[in-house]
């Protein structure tokens, strides 16, 4: 079936078959920036933001897609480069595998909770495993965003 | 210029920060097969018949390999330098089958829907054999794994006996044990477990080939080895090895587990076989239950002392599974002993360390970071932490009553001199941090749960002495740029950039003139590659040498266009100068008219390798908060200190050590494979093997003790597998502080510790 | 990996009723867990048309959608507020944001997951399931019941009660090894326990605020309990009566807090 749905500000129309992924339909796209770490619904390597919430593109059928409104990192490339330099400064990207998957839901976290406390990061971003970082420098990098504090002089 | 020790950003930050596509699966032809594996139902089993006909022929179907279309010849998968320590086991099929999970067919297809679809096709017929899963049973069972005439030991000294399921076995000892520990007052006698712990990184198993413009074999990996996938490629398929061209590009983690060839042998057969372009990518589940866990051991450790706690002899005996096929298993249970029992060289008098690595019907297991130290490490530094208790001393006085000392020769790492060692500036900065003072043992809070410390100590080494090598070229272009090729491969970890750092430090410029190319083994140098804790200290140096020869290369270009001798042209970083007056010319003036009729081109090539292998040192003290009527462990705080020699990038550095804690706090409380009575792993995905989430640590705070290497780049040694291997035996002693139960057997549930006896 | 030929988007509830009467159909919801078995279907039918998503309050109750999502029910102010954050406590721990934007409460009520929060937390609560064909069925007999051909449309929720829930977690985002929830309504208990491993089950019913030790001991000594992977049935006998007396005691707090 051809759907035809919003990405990245654009309309597009896929051909989807009726049990394809979100994830699936978006690679074929040409997407990069969404990975597949898990199938399993446990890793966040794959969140996207469909109608403006953060989800797991494994999980939305491709077919529901329709009519709706989908983003990925490549569409809020000027948005993220502010908490992309937090995480470079920390080194906290390692791999970078994972990192994607965080900022799209990073950039969720800032829009619906800027004023977040170190747990409230934690709590909110518990879906997106990292294995290389620990996730202190994550966090710490997560932090100097949601304060406004990229590309200042540590103390 | 200052580029060691500076926090530079990762070079390939903005990349990976941005979702370019620069991992394996991205950059893969469009038009790949599809390749997957259908997988042995049975722990131990020989297929009797086998009809791919119907499979064949389903739509899309490139091809269906069996065993019957493989070469009849033996390999490993260990991405280990020549002549392999590990046993030349496998085939790329095999009609044995030796663990659930063994490849029976490769299928290739158009796509991976139509690729599942043929394997649902093919027939299978096996003959169920009795399969032997307890390593303490496997050594002379009536099931023999690998009975076949051609499997080969490379290095049979290593004690290897396919008739008797022995991967190796062997011993090493100084003094006399016995009569030592029947001097102490004390010994203490027991048994510890480690479990087959999953490296879990993000990025599975996955690699591409193709057939190049030379009708050579390429080969698109995510691998630590691409030299040894050459190798290990071009034997399995009865290549020459001028015909496989391996090309490394972004990784997405790796831990050890890409230094094992998991998944490669699988698209190159069958592009080889069709011609055509082929891409395997393992499922998470497949990472989880075929492919190259680490070692399971079992560690019984005798510990000696005297009543004031003078340490005077360790035996240890490591039993240590290999599963269905040995790759690491000779090499990985050797750290269990000389990579924990050095720790108390300094008034030790004997020490016995001897081994026996077997195989069993269990999923085949490999290299994870730490490499038979973390798990060697969970048994000595718990057995000191219990006499620690037996003689009522506080464990890190213990420890610096008995640890090593800089200068000391240690008999248990094969007589090396702890050349660089600030172990007893990472002990006590680590008590400072964690509050030790205020905290040991344990205080009960008014909600009735406990808090409690413990602590160990951890080494490792940097590179495999005497044998990893890495070489460098770095040549001079363009208006005075660096153009940096290595064999090293960057997982993540950020050694493309460390190496940079270095180079930069060296050639006293910005590191952001220097350009890091790798890894193609067509034109990259020779490295073995990232493993063992090598990179840093092992391809450090050669980036060291390749400077100081390119440097004089410049100096004499410099003094040919200044009219000068080399003794009078100086090396300034941005220029040579004539010392005689102040007359100099630029890199830059230099590079470019080296792009003219030159008399010398000005590049280097030079390699790294040690006779040693200096171990970093590392303390870790953990905090946690220990429920007493469920058991439940929190971890508050973590606190860890290195000494890894000079810190080139301390961001790198932080994060290798806060990464590494996790993971190992990971191992310490639930990371847990689990496999059912017939063989099957049911941990066999991210949801059943957990992994710590960012909600499972408070805190992990990391700080630094550098000592100098003499031997190492700027003094570094290594940091990436140190920093795995404390939190185990602290947390096992946190939880007796807390509560009185010894937990001796990883991973440290709340049932066990709820259920366990209280001391 | 789940296939279905054919992928509707029901314009109806009664479209999707009829679809969902063959063998050969499936109700996709948030499709977390779906995608994941291993079923082969000829039609999926999607709900997510059907104005089924949304938590409406009336007078006496809550009536949630089928389709509202978990995190709509963890960050709902009106549930929050009517049930002592009950809500969150109970779901924050289930994977992360982004699952819980997925994950429906009617898709986690119909497939009776013995691991599921979010049953042991609405069975204490005495939910009620609403279904397109049956009408109303206590959650409490729904879910004991088999698998059948009927849709969920809402679940049903009575006001004017207190409700904790208490679990253990080998760590911190995994499944519970046991959960134990209560509600308090009228001035007595309703105890449940689930992840038994088996499915949850209401271990009783008008227990007095006053109950102790003893009573608690009693009450989950009564509860069958079973092992798994994650842990055995001695260790789940050991902390079901912790559990169980903890979030009543948490339940209780709540109502104090309020006066």
């Amino acid at each position: 079936m051809t759907i035809e749905f919003t990405l990245n500000g654009r309309r597009v129309s896929a051909q989807v078959d009726a049990d394809d992924s979100l994830y699936h339909m978006l690679r074929s796209l040409g997407i990069s920036s969404v990975k597949c770490g898990c199938e399993t619904t446990n890793c966040g390597l794959c969140t996207v933001h469909m109608d403006g919430k953060a989800v797991l593109s494994c999980s939305v059928p491709a077919p529901r897609c329709a009519g709706h409104e989908i983003v990925t990192l490549e569409g809020v490339l000027d948005q993220a480069k502010a908490l992309g330099d937090c995480l470079a400064d920390e080194g906290a990207e390692q791999c970078g595998f994972c990192a994607p998957g965080l900022m799209m839901n990073v950039l969720a976290l800032a829009k619906e909770n800027p004023r977040a406390t170190d747990a409230q990061i934690d709590a909110y971003l518990a879906g997106n495993l990292c294995r290389c970082s620990g996730y202190m420098s994550q966090r710490r990098a997560i932090r100097r965003y949601l304060d406004g504090l990229c590309g200042e002089v540590r103390a | 210029m200052k580029a060691v020790g500076v926090s530079v950003r990762k070079k390939d930050s903005a990349a990976l920060l941005s979702g370019r596509p620069v991992y394996t699966e991205d950059i893969a032809p469009k038009d790949c097969l599809c390749v997957k594996l259908l997988h042995s139902p049975h722990a131990h089993a020989m297929i009797e018949e086998i009809d791919v006909s119907r499979a064949q022929r389903a739509p899309g179907v490139a091809c269906v390999l069996t065993y019957r279309d493989v070469p009849d010849v033996r390999f490993t998968l260990a991405g280990q330098t020549y002549p392999e320590f590990s046993p030349y086991d496998r085939l790329i099929l095999d009609r044995h089958l030796r663990c659930v999970g063994d490849p029976v067919a490769i299928v290739a297809a158009q796509t991976e829907k139509q690729a599942l679809a043929a394997m649902k096709l093919i027939r299978v017929s096996y003959r169920v054999l009795p399969a032997v899963f307890d390593p303490q049973e496997a050594v002379d069972n009536p099931v023999v794994l690998h009975p076949e005439e051609n499997w080969r030991a490379l290095v049979p000294d290593c004690g290897a006996d396919n008739a008797r399921n022995l991967v190796a076995r062997g011993q090493d000892a100084a003094g006399d044990v016995e009569a030592e520990l029947a001097a102490c007052d004390v010994v203490i006698d027991r048994v510890y477990s480690t479990r087959a712990n999953q490296q879990c990184m993000m990025e599975t198993f996955r690699a591409f080939t193709r057939c190049d413009a030379y009708g050579r074999l390429e080969v698109v990996s995510s691998t630590q080895v691409p030299f040894h996938v050459r190798r290990i490629l071009a034997t399995a398929l009865g290549l020459p090895k001028s015909d496989v061209r391996v090309v490394k590009p972004r990784i997405g983690g790796g831990f050890g587990a890409k230094q094992t060839a998991v998944c490669e042998i699988y698209p190159a057969i069958v592009t080889v076989k069709t011609g055509r372009p082929a891409m395997i990518i393992y499922t998470r589940e497949e990472s989880m239950t075929l492919s190259s866990p680490r070692h399971a051991m079992r560690m019984h450790v005798r510990l000696g002392a005297m009543r004031d706690g003078t340490i005077r002899a360790i035996d240890l005996h490591t039993l240590s599974n290999s599963g269905a096929y040995g790759e690491h298993g000779p090499t990985t249970v050797g750290l269990s002993g000389h990579k924990s029992i050095p720790l108390y060289t300094h008034n030790m008098k004997a020490f016995r360390f001897a081994w026996d690595v077997v195989y069993t019907n269990t999923m085949s297991a490999g290299a994870y970071r730490g490499y038979g130290a973390t798990q060697g490490l969970f048994a000595v530094e718990s057995a000191v932490n219990e006499l620690a208790h037996a003689l009522d001393m506080d464990p890190t006085a213990l420890r610096a009553h008995n640890m090593v000392r800089e200068g000391e020769a240690m008999p248990a790492y094969y007589g090396e001199v702890a050349g660089s060692c600030a172990i007893d500036r990472c002990l006590a900065r680590a008590r400072e941090m964690i509050g030790w003072d205020e905290k040991y043992p344990s205080r009960t809070l008014e909600n009735g749960h406990i808090r409690a410390v413990g602590m160990a100590l951890g080494m490792q080494g940097s590179g495999i002495a005497g044998v990893d090598t890495g070489a460098v070229m770095i040549r001079l272009g363009d208006g005075g740029i660096y153009n940096m090729s290595i064999g090293a491969t960057d997982m993540g970890t950020g050694c493309d950039t460390i190496l940079a750092q270095i180079a930069a430090q060296s050639l006293d410029c910005p590191v952001d003139n220097i350009t890091v190319h790798g890894v193609d083994t067509d034109t990259s140098p020779y490295d073995c590659g990232s493993y063992a804790s090598s990179t840093t200290y092992v391809t450090g140096m050669a980036v060291v040498k390749t400077c100081e020869v390119l440097r004089k290369k410049i100096v004499r270009a410099g003094a040919r266009m200044l009219g000068c001798g080399t003794d009078d042209a100086l090396f300034e970083g941005d220029c040579v100068r004539d010392a005689r007056n102040e007359r100099s010319v630029t890199i830059a003036e230099i590079a470019n008219a080296n792009m003219m009729v030159n008399a010398e081109d000005l590049s280097a090539c030079e390699s790294g390798g040690s006779p040693l292998s200096p171990p970093p040192f590392m303390a870790g003290c953990v905090e946690i908060d220990l429920d007493p009527l469920t058991g439940e462990v929190e971890l508050v705080d973590y606190v860890g200190v290195v000494d890894c020699g000079t810190v080139i990038n301390p961001n790198l550095a932080r994060i290798q050590t806060e990464g590494g804690i996790m993971q190992g706090i990971g191992m310490a409380l639930y990371e847990c494979p689990r496999m059912d009575g017939r063989g099957r792993t049911v941990s066999n995905s991210l949801m059943q093997y957990k992994i710590p989430s960012r909600v499972d640590a408070r805190s992990v705070r990391i700080d630094f003790e550098p000592s100098y290497e003499a031997t190492g780049p700027f003094g570094a040694k290594s940091i990436g597998e140190c920093v795995i291997n404390t939190p185990a035996p602290a947390i096992a002693d946190a939880v007796y502080n807390a509560c009185g139960v010894r937990i001796r057997d990883l991973p440290i549930t709340p049932e066990k510790i709820l259920l366990g006896e209280r001391s | 990996m789940a296939r279905y030929k054919t992928y509707v988007m029901a314009q109806s509830l009664e479209e999707a009723y009829t679809l969902n009467q063959k063998k050969s159909s499936v109700i996709v919801a948030g499709n977390m867990w779906l995608r994941m078995c291993g079923l082969n279907r000829q039609t999926a039918i999607d709900l997510s048309a059907l104005g089924l998503s949304g938590i409406e309050e009336t007078n006496d109750a809550f009536v949630i959608g089928a389709m509202t999502t978990l995190r709509e029910l963890e960050t709902d102010a009106a549930l929050h507020a009517a049930f002592g954050g009950a809500f969150a406590d109970a779901l924050v721990p289930i994977v992360g944001t982004q699952f819980r934007h997925g994950a429906t409460v009617g898709g986690s009520i119909y497939s009776r997951f013995g691991f599921s929060d979010v049953s042991a937390l609405l069975l204490a609560l005495d939910a009620e399931v609403i279904l397109h064909r049956r009408g109303a069925v206590p959650l409490r007999a729904f879910q004991q019941e088999a698998w059948d051909r009927d849709i969920i449309t809402h679940i049903r929720v009575r006001k004017g009660q207190r409700a904790a829930a208490k679990s253990v977690r080998l760590s911190g985002t995994d499944f519970p090894v046991l959960v134990c929830a209560a509600a308090q309504e009228g001035g007595a208990l309703r105890l449940v326990v689930g992840a038994r491993p088996a499915r949850a089950v209401v271990a009783a019913d008008g227990v007095s605020p006053w109950a102790d030790e003893a009573e608690f001991a009693r009450i989950a000594g009564s509860v069958p309990l079973g092992s798994n992977m994650r842990a055995s049935e001695a260790y789940r006998r050991k902390i079901a009566p912790v559990l169980l007396r903890r979030a009543a005691a948490a339940c209780l707090e709540g109502t104090r807090d309020d006066h």
